[in-house]
C-alpha cells in the first residue's frame, strides 16, 4: 500500500498534499498496489470524497479533539500508528513547512531512511528510487531506500495534479489516544503575514527582484505586477535581503527557498550562482537586466536587456491589456 | 545553561559543484569548505542565550579530521569547548545515521543540556532531517526553521516560519531547535577570540564509544546516481525601446509561458 499524508489549511486540503496524492496514485498504478491517504485531524469526513476522486481507495481519519492544531508530537505518533497497523510500503507527504517538520520525526520513530524533497520518483525492481536536488539544484542525487516503509517528501509544484473520475472508496476512522506526560511542544498561535500573501514556494509565478531594485520602495513595483498576475509572490535575491529591502521570507537561493515555478520572472538579477541554484528548475524564466553579460541570461528563456524601471510600467500596462481581452 | 550547537562543515554557496562520476560524490578539490550558514545563527543564538543567562556553549560536529577548521571557527566565535565525532565514512546523505550518532553521543557522552540547536538544513545535502530525528530519539519536543527564541526558565517560545505565516510555539526544556535565517545577526570572530581557540584542544570522540549497534550506522540510503542538472537550452534576448521589448515580454508571457 501507499500511504499519502494529507495536510490541510484550515478545513480545505493543501494543493501540495493532493500533488503528493496524485504522484502516489501513479506509483500505485505501477507497482499495482493499493493507495491510500491519512488525514490528522477531527470530524474531517467531509473531505473524504476529493481524495476518493484523486484515486485513494481508502481514507483513514485519525481523530483527537487535540488534532484540531498541529502538533509535530501529537501528529507523529498519529500516523506511527496508523503505519504499524495498515504496514504500508511506501509514505509520502508533501514538502512542506508541515511535512518537512513531521516526516523526519515520523521516520525517526519507524526507525526508517527518508528522501527529502524529491522532484521525481521512478520505480526501479519494484521499489522506488527518488531523485533530490542537492546543493539547492546544483546537483541531483538519485537513491533507494533500505528500510521499508519507504518515506519521501515530494516538492510543492512538481507533481502533476491527476484528478480521476469521483469515484467510492472506503473511509476508516480511527481514534488515537495521546500520553497525558510526554514534553510537548505546542502551537499557541499562527501570525499570518500581513495581505495573506502567497509563499514563494508554494506560488504558481515568482516576480523577484535583486540589487537592480536600488531600494525597498522600489520592490512596490513588483508588488503591482504581482497584483496582476494570478498566484503570483515576490521573491529577491540575497543582496537585496541582506540589504534589508525585504523579509528574508522572500529570498530565493541556496540561503532561501528553492523554488519550482511555472514561471520566474528574475528583475535586476545578476544571477549569482547561489541564486541560480534555487530557481534554475522554474519551468519558463525570464529577466529584465541592464548588463546584457548578466549570467541570468544564461538561464532565461526570454531576456530583455533594459532598464527595469523603464520596462516594468509599459509591461504592466501590456498585461492589463491581456487580462481584459 | 548547557547548550550544545551541532554543526556541519560544508561548501560555501558560490561553489560550483562539479561530480566524480566513478564514486557519486561531489569533488572536494577546489571546493572551499566553511561553517554551514544555518549553523552560524544556531551558534550566534548560543553565545546571545549564555550572555545573557551564563552556562556553556559546547560546538559539535560528526566528521572526518578535516571538519575542525569549523570547529575552530565555533571557538573563535566564542564557543566554550568543541568536540570531534569521527565519522568514517563519507557524506551519507542520511539523515537517520546522522541523528542516531548525535542521539548516541549525547546519551553517552553530554547528558547535562537545556537546548540542542542545529541549522535548519546544511547546505549542500538540503536534507533538513537531523534536527527533528533526534527530537525523537531523545523524545524532546521541537520547533524547527525558527526565526525569534525566547528562553526563560523551564520553557521556551519560538516563533517558526511556515508559508506565509509563523508559528508561535511554545514547550518545556530541553528541547531541539532549528535555526533559519532572520534570527539573528552572527557576529565575527575577534582576533583575540581566534588567538584563543588556536590554543583551545578538540577532542576527539570515535562512533564506536557512543554504543551503537551496527544496524543503526549502516546507511539507509543507497546512492544510485549524481548528475549536474540539465543545462537549459540557450533562450531569446532582446534589445530596444522599453515600449517594445515589454510588448514582446507581455506577448511571450502570454503566448509562450501562458500564465496570463
Amino acid at each position: 500500500m501507499i500511504l499519502t499524508y494529507i495536510e490541510l489549511k484550515g478545513d480545505k486540503i493543501k494543493k501540495a498534499s493532493l500533488e503528493a496524492l496524485s504522484e502516489g496514485k501513479r506509483k500505485a498504478a505501477e507497482l499495482n498496489k493499493e493507495l491510500a491517504a491519512a488525514v490528522v485531524g477531527s470530524g474531517k469526513e467531509s473531505l473524504a470524497p476529493e481524495l476518493f476522486s484523486y484515486g485513494a481507495s481508502k481514507v483513514y481519519l485519525l481523530e483527537n479533539p487535540a488534532f484540531s492544531q498541529y502538533s509535530t508530537q501529537d501528529y507523529a505518533l498519529a500516523l506511527a500508528s496508523l503505519a504499524q497497523k495498515i504496514s504500508p510500503e511506501v509514505i509520502f507527504f508533501p514538502a512542506t513547512s508541515q511535512g518537512k517538520d513531521l516526516a523526519p520525526r515520523l521516520a525517526a520513530k519507524l526507525g526508517v531512511g527518508l528522501a527529502s524533497d524529491c522532484t521525481k520518483v521512478s520505480v526501479k525492481n519494484g521499489k522506488l528510487e527518488f531523485m533530490r536536488p542537492i546543493f539547492a539544484g546544483k546537483a541531483l542525487l538519485s537513491l533507494t531506500l533500505k528500510s521499508s516503509p519507504q518515506m519521501a517528501t515530494l516538492r510543492p509544484n512538481v507533481f502533476p495534479l491527476t484528478e480521476a473520475a469521483a469515484q467510492k472508496g472506503e473511509l476508516v476512522k480511527q481514534a488515537i489516544s495521546l500520553p497525558a506526560d510526554q514534553p510537548k511542544a505546542h502551537v499557541a498561535e499562527i501570525l499570518q503575514e500581513r495581505g495573506g500573501e502567497i509563499d514563494v514556494s508554494e506560488a504558481e509565478v515568482v516576480i523577484s527582484g535583486g540589487r537592480g531594485m536600488k531600494g525597498p520602495e522600489n520592490f512596490g513595483l513588483l508588488k503591482e505586477l504581482s497584483a496582476l498576475i494570478p498566484r503570483s509572490a515576490v521573491g529577491a535575491s540575497r543582496s537585496a535581503v541582506d540589504s534589508n529591502w525585504i523579509g528574508h521570507q522572500h529570498q530565493v537561493g541556496q540561503t532561501g527557498k528553492t523554488v519550482s515555478p511555472n514561471l520566474y520572472m528574475a528583475f535586476g538579477i545578476s544571477g549569482a550562482i547561489q541564486h541560480l541554484a534555487g530557481m534554475s528548475s522554474s519551468k519558463v524564466i525570464v529577466a529584465v537586466n541592464k548588463d546584457p553579460d548578466a549570467p541570468i541570461f544564461k538561464v532565461a528563456d526570454f531576456g530583455v536587456v533594459g532598464d527595469l524601471f523603464q520596462v516594468i510600467p509599459p509591461l504592466k500596462e501590456e498585461l492589463k491589456k491581456l487580462r481584459s481581452e | 545553561m548547557n547548550i550544545l550547537v551541532f554543526v556541519k562543515r560544508v561548501p560555501d554557496t558560490e561553489s560550483k559543484i562539479r561530480i566524480n562520476p566513478e564514486t557519486n560524490s561531489v569533488v572536494e578539490e577546489g571546493l572551499n569548505f566553511v561553517l554551514n550558514p544555518y549553523d552560524e545563527y544556531a551558534m550566534e543564538e548560543a553565545l546571545r542565550i549564555r550572555e545573557a543567562k551564563g552556562g556553556k556553549v559546547t560546538a559539535v560536529t560528526v566528521g572526518r579530521d578535516d571538519s575542525r577548521v569549523i570547529l575552530r571557527k565555533c571557538l573563535a566565535m566564542g564557543a566554550d569547548e568543541a568536540v570531534l565525532i569521527k565519522d568514517p565514512l563519507p557524506e551519507t546523505y542520511d539523515g537517520l545515521r546522522t541523528a542516531r550518532i548525535i542521539a548516541g553521543f549525547i546519551q553517552k557522552k553530554s547528558p547535562d543540556y537545556r537546548l540542542l540547536l542545529f541549522g535548519k538544513q546544511s547546505v549542500g545535502a538540503d536534507n533538513s532531517q537531523v534536527p527533528p530525528m533526534v527530537a525523537e530519539l531523545l523524545g524532546l519536543p521541537q520547533a524547527n526553521v525558527v526565526v525569534k527564541l525566547e528562553v526563560d526558565g523551564d520553557k521556551g517560545v519560538a516563533f517558526r516560519e511556515i508559508e506565509g505565516a509563523q508559528e508561535k510555539v511554545v514547550f518545556p526544556l530541553p528541547a531541539v531547535i532549528s535555526a533559519q535565517k532572520g534570527l539573528n545577526e552572527p557576529r565575527y570572530e575577534t582576533l583575540k577570540g581566534i588567538m584563543t581557540a588556536k590554543k583551545k584542544e578538540i577532542p576527539i570522540i570515535a562512533i564506536e564509544e557512543l554504543g551503537l549497534k551496527p544496524e543503526e550506522l549502516a546507511p539507509q540510503v543507497e546512492i544510485s546516481r549524481m548528475d549536474l542538472p540539465p543545462a537549459r537550452p540557450a533562450g531569446k534576448v532582446v534589445t530596444g525601446p522599453p515600449a517594445e521589448t515589454a510588448k514582446q515580454l507581455a506577448e511571450f508571457l502570454h503566448n509562450e509561458a501562458k500564465v496570463i
